[in-house]
């Protein structure tokens, strides 16, 4: 059974219709990417899977429960942490404490564990624990945004545009780690308009266009696929 | 920002003009002020120290009621001009409570506990109306245009008032008198009544333990985080309307305190509509500091709180103004129209143009 099942999801922002019936499923380990041109859906797609919209029409299952506009904040708890677009760190708190704010939901021993666990990811963050976020690189605000989403111990990871803004030396970097925590056994959606680094990591993709699925396969047919070249990879 | 005679340089406008010569009149009535009294000497340097410490007094009890509007602007982006309602609320109140201690012998007798006792019963009345205020009245509202809320919170202050006075009735009740508070400490010529000292470390304490709140605790970190982000506090599963409920039921255990405190620092006075005013300067105060900054609000009303002390005495009496002591509503709004026009960021705050307004 897959962990998350999303099917014929209509989202709107007051009369505009964002997601025209969009459905697919991500399975328990993988890597899914969904890709696409600016206005496709994308990040729509994250924001009513986390909660934070509600679908108008169609489901959302995870896990076998159906959590089609359930409140975002009930979520975390279940399992699903998303890291936002442009990582929407807080500035005014200390990298410790927006760490905790990732545990919040939290109340087992594990938390020192896995804080430990995010410092062996991410040593950069334990040498600036007592920095505020807002002084630090966008580099390092997304380490602190991955790592703060991976404190409330999620089993459904969603990224959105974790390469955003960054150096490309980074954007290597920001990927071995998603690599990392897939490795670690946590199931990861990820929303990238980099296709090409994005398809390298996953296990399949999807291409969405204009709030509809438009391809979907095993990410290295996607990256064979004339189309998904063309459009999205710059390959002529 | 303090482009003195840009108007020189740049194009001429009259309102940089305008600008430009108040600031040289305060400037200038202040210096005059200030030099007539002190070259006059009628006012000895002990005295000066005792208008300091009472207006020490008086700001703590400012601040504590600032740091209510100061907390929910922080999160919400929202003015709660009911905040002195929420203030009276408790005051009011106690006073009954208050009065049975005091016939029963038990104010006297304990008084320390019975003060706390008081402290907390006030806290929890206010803590309860700003509660009650924020579901009923502000929540229904939340996301409507800014204008909703405030006017509302205006209906919901005439509310208050008015419901007081239909439970308590509309005339006047007094604090009882606490012995162990009646006394002074003398150091050297310097006279400090012991009530102001009670007023001044009570608030202080009371200051603290928000801070630690704040800082330290977890739910304070999640006010921190909701003020700065609500959606991304919602991705860390934080539960955006506990926070805010949160948030206004400690701004109003500070002021119900501060009801408390007032009282046994101004026993007179107590009525349905005791908060108008005060409610009124803890706003200044915190717009002062700097809305929407904890240690603004401290350090706002503290300063507001001297400023109404001293500078009636020193800068409106040199002016040859008559009864100066009796003008210290007018300093403290003149501070407001000032700071407004000055530094309307506040002392403490950041520019508001940058991300909250």
């Amino acid at each position: 059974m897959a962990l998350l099942e999303v099917k014929e999801i209509h989202t709107y922002y007051g009369n505009i219709h964002a997601l025209k019936g969009i459905s697919f499923e991500v399975d328990s380990g993988e890597i899914i990417a969904l890709i696409g041109a600016n206005g496709a859906g994308k990040t729509t797609t994250l924001r009513t899977i986390s909660g934070l919209m509600e679908p108008r029409d169609g489901t959302v299952h995870y896990d076998g429960d159906d959590i089609s506009g359930a409140r975002a904040d009930l979520l975390v708890s279940k399992g699903i942490s998303m890291v936002p677009e442009g990582r929407g760190v807080f500035a005014k708190l200390t990298v410790e404490e927006n760490l905790d704010m990732g545990a919040y939901t939290r109340r087992d021993k594990g938390i020192k564990d896995d804080l430990d666990r995010v410092f062996e990811l991410f040593p950069r963050l334990e040498e600036r624990k007592k920095q505020f976020a807002g002084t630090m690189s966008g580099g390092e605000q997304q380490m602190l945004a991955i790592a703060r989403a991976l404190m409330s111990n999620p089993r459904l990871l969603l990224l959105d545009e974790p390469s955003m803004g960054l150096a490309p030396v980074l954007v290597d970097g920001v990927f071995d780690t998603v690599q990392r925590i897939k490795n670690e056994g946590v199931t990861i959606l990820l929303v990238e308009q980099n296709a090409h680094m994005a398809l390298q990591i996953a296990d399949r993709g999807y291409v969405l266009q204009s709030g509809e699925v438009a391809l979907s396969d095993t990410a290295a047919n996607l990256q064979q696929n004339e189309t998904v070249q063309k459009t999205y990879l710059g390959i002529d | 920002m303090l482009h003195m005679f840009k108007w020189k340089t740049d194009e001429f406008s009259w309102v940089d003009f305008t600008i430009d010569v108040l600031r040289i009149l305060i400037v200038l009535a202040i210096v005059v002020g200030s030099w007539n009294t002190l070259s006059e000497g009628r006012i000895s340097f002990a005295q000066w120290v005792n208008l300091f410490i009472a207006g020490l007094s008086q700001g703590s009890i400012y601040a504590l009621i600032a740091l209510g509007y100061t907390l929910v602007y922080g999160i919400l982006l929202m003015i709660n001009f009911a905040h002195g309602e929420v203030f009276m609320a408790g005051a009011f109140s106690t006073v009954f409570l208050a009065e049975a201690l005091n016939r029963t012998g038990f104010l006297n007798q304990s008084p320390v506990l019975a003060i706390l006792l008081m402290i907390l019963f006030a806290g929890l009345v206010s803590m309860t109306v700003a509660i009650l205020l924020e579901r009923i009245a502000y929540r229904p509202l939340r996301g409507s245009p800014r204008l909703v809320p405030l006017i509302t919170a205006i209906g919901a202050s005439f509310f208050l008032q008015y419901t007081f006075r239909g439970l308590y009735g509309s005339g006047f009740k007094a604090y009882p008198q606490v012995k162990i508070l009646q006394g002074a400490l003398q150091i050297g010529s310097i006279n400090i009544p012991t009530v102001q000292i009670f007023v001044f470390v009570s608030a202080l304490v009371l200051m603290f333990g928000l801070y630690w709140l704040v800082e330290r605790s977890r739910i304070g970190k999640a006010m921190r985080a909701v003020s700065e982000n609500k959606e991304v506090a919602r991705l860390m599963g934080i539960d955006i309307d506990w926070v805010i409920l949160f948030t206004f039921g400690v701004g109003g255990f500070l002021a119900g305190s501060a009801g408390v405190i007032n009282g046994m620092f101004r026993p007179q006075g107590v009525n349905f509509f005791m908060g108008f005013i005060p409610g009124i300067k803890a706003f200044t105060a915190a717009v002062l500091g700097g809305i929407g900054n904890i240690p603004g609000a401290m350090l706002g009303g503290l300063f507001l709180g001297v400023i109404e002390a001293i500078g009636p005495n020193l800068v409106l009496a040199g002016l040859g103004i008559p009864g100066a002591n009796q003008l210290k509503d007018v300093i403290a709004f003149t501070m407001l129209v000032l700071v407004l026009i000055f530094r309307p960021q506040g002392i403490l705050g950041e520019r508001l143009s940058e991300k909250k307004a």
